[in-house]
């Protein structure tokens, strides 16, 4: 809890940001998604950090109107959204727990990003574990998906096809 | 250092991706296959994405009020800085691809080298510019190694377009003062520097893909950069700022 200027409490930033989710994947919150890179409060003002995903993401003007929505109703009065872009955005920041709920939702979540400067062109993609039976049977169909951060894929154990959470 | 050398560089890595993210956007339901056309949206959604970015900054550094949309849809083509390469027409789906090959082998050395940009903003854009570049290369060099290795008449088109396209890789690391200054000031990379590392790129994917590296010598010169394009930029941009000229300011 943090104390405001009136005597009065409000929960931490980071706490209400919790229940803000990822327009396009609903079942994620912003904070499982790794994209809230910092919040400062100073009285009952609030400063947060965000960074996006990918460059185009169309997402982002929606997740800040709701940033700001969510703290103002526990009770910010001043809420500023700041946009960052180092470090760059990575998968490798998404929450164990917002991993688990990709996998109940039916979307593979990522494995580690990849490092390695070298980019390999005709390499074989890596398996991606079917969400729904566990299988390592399957294939990727298109290396893009419904939003920029998914690719497709089909299972050939269950013939279930899937959206995989691109690791980068 | 004035802000004017800074401006126009941002001008021309703002302007490459709008124009060629508005020419892969020209696939938009027009796809071979559904995946593809997917693909290009998706491809096309972060070169805008970047454009925004950097031509924000842009008006930021020139400081005379114009922002990300004014810069992109209130200029004509002379006043517009982008690489002749990316405002040539889409062609089949073999000049599109090897199109984008080229310049997306171009990019994951340009951003490569500006993550370590001495201007924080930049670098930070350069940073999440260099993760796509790297799947869009992946994407597009798969297909110069599909088009190439596949079918006689596959592999005629994408050896018509890399010849056809060659001519217009010159003026990719074909340096300027305004490269040169801010080179200097550690802003930006040393363009013949990053010569070495596409040309590798390139010659190993065509040659896996079996197509042979064109012969003709790369159109150089600066025209481009003083505002001298091709036709096509025009007509380009007759379609892609046709709204905000006839509404000015309209927003929905």
């Amino acid at each position: 809890m943090s104390r405001r200027s009136d005597g009065g409490t409000v929960r931490e930033p980071l706490e209400v940001l919790r229940a803000v989710m990822d327009p396009e994947v609903p079942v994620l919150s912003i904070v499982d998604l790794g994209i809230v890179r910092g919040t400062e409060v100073e009285g009952d003002t609030v400063r947060v950090d965000i960074t996006p995903t990918y460059s185009g993401c169309p997402a982002m003007r929606v997740i800040e109107e709701e940033v700001i929505a969510a703290l103002k109703a526990a009770g910010y009065h001043e809420v500023a959204v700041r946009t960052v872009f180092q470090p760059a955005w990575t998968t490798d920041w998404m929450t164990e727990e917002g991993r688990t709920r990709l996998r109940e939702y039916g979307i593979a979540p990522p494995g580690r990003a990849e490092t390695a400067t070298l980019i390999q062109i005709g390499r074989a993609t890596r398996r991606v574990a079917c969400p729904f039976c566990g299988s390592q049977d399957t294939e990727v169909k298109s290396e893009f998906g419904s939003t920029a951060c998914k690719s497709l894929h089909v299972c050939h154990a269950c013939r279930q096809p899937f959206e995989h959470f691109k690791a980068i | 250092m004035s802000s004017a050398p800074l401006f126009e560089y941002l001008l021309r890595l703002g302007d490459d991706r709008l124009v060629l993210g508005h020419r892969l956007s020209e696939w938009c339901g027009h796809g071979p296959i559904l995946e593809e056309d997917i693909a290009l949206a998706n491809t096309a959604l972060d070169f805008i994405g970047q454009a925004n970015l950097l031509l924000g900054l842009a008006g930021r550094v020139e400081g005379q009020g114009r922002d990300a949309d004014a810069l992109a849809y209130l200029r004509d083509a002379p006043a517009f800085r982008n690489h002749p390469l990316v405002e040539l027409p889409n062609g089949d789906y073999a000049f599109t691809m090897m199109r984008s090959f080229l310049f997306d082998a171009y990019d994951v050395q340009l951003t490569g080298a500006l993550q370590r940009s001495s201007h924080g903003d930049l670098a930070g854009i350069a940073a999440k510019g260099f993760k796509e570049a790297s799947y869009h290369v992946r994407h597009s060099g798969e297909w110069v190694l599909r088009f190439g290795d596949g079918t006689a008449e596959s592999h005629r088109r994408a050896q018509e377009a890399v010849d056809e396209l060659w001519r217009w890789t010159g003026t990719l690391f074909w340096p300027d003062d305004v490269d040169r200054e801010l080179a200097a000031a550690g802003v930006a990379p040393d363009l013949a520097s990053l010569q070495a590392g596409w040309q590798a790129m390139v010659a190993d994917v065509l040659d896996r893909a079996t197509l042979q590296v064109p012969r003709v010598v790369p159109l150089t010169g600066r025209g481009y950069r003083r505002g001298e394009h091709t036709e096509h930029l025009g007509h380009m941009l007759a379609e892609m700022q046709v709204l905000q000229r006839q509404f000015p300011g309209a927003a929905w």
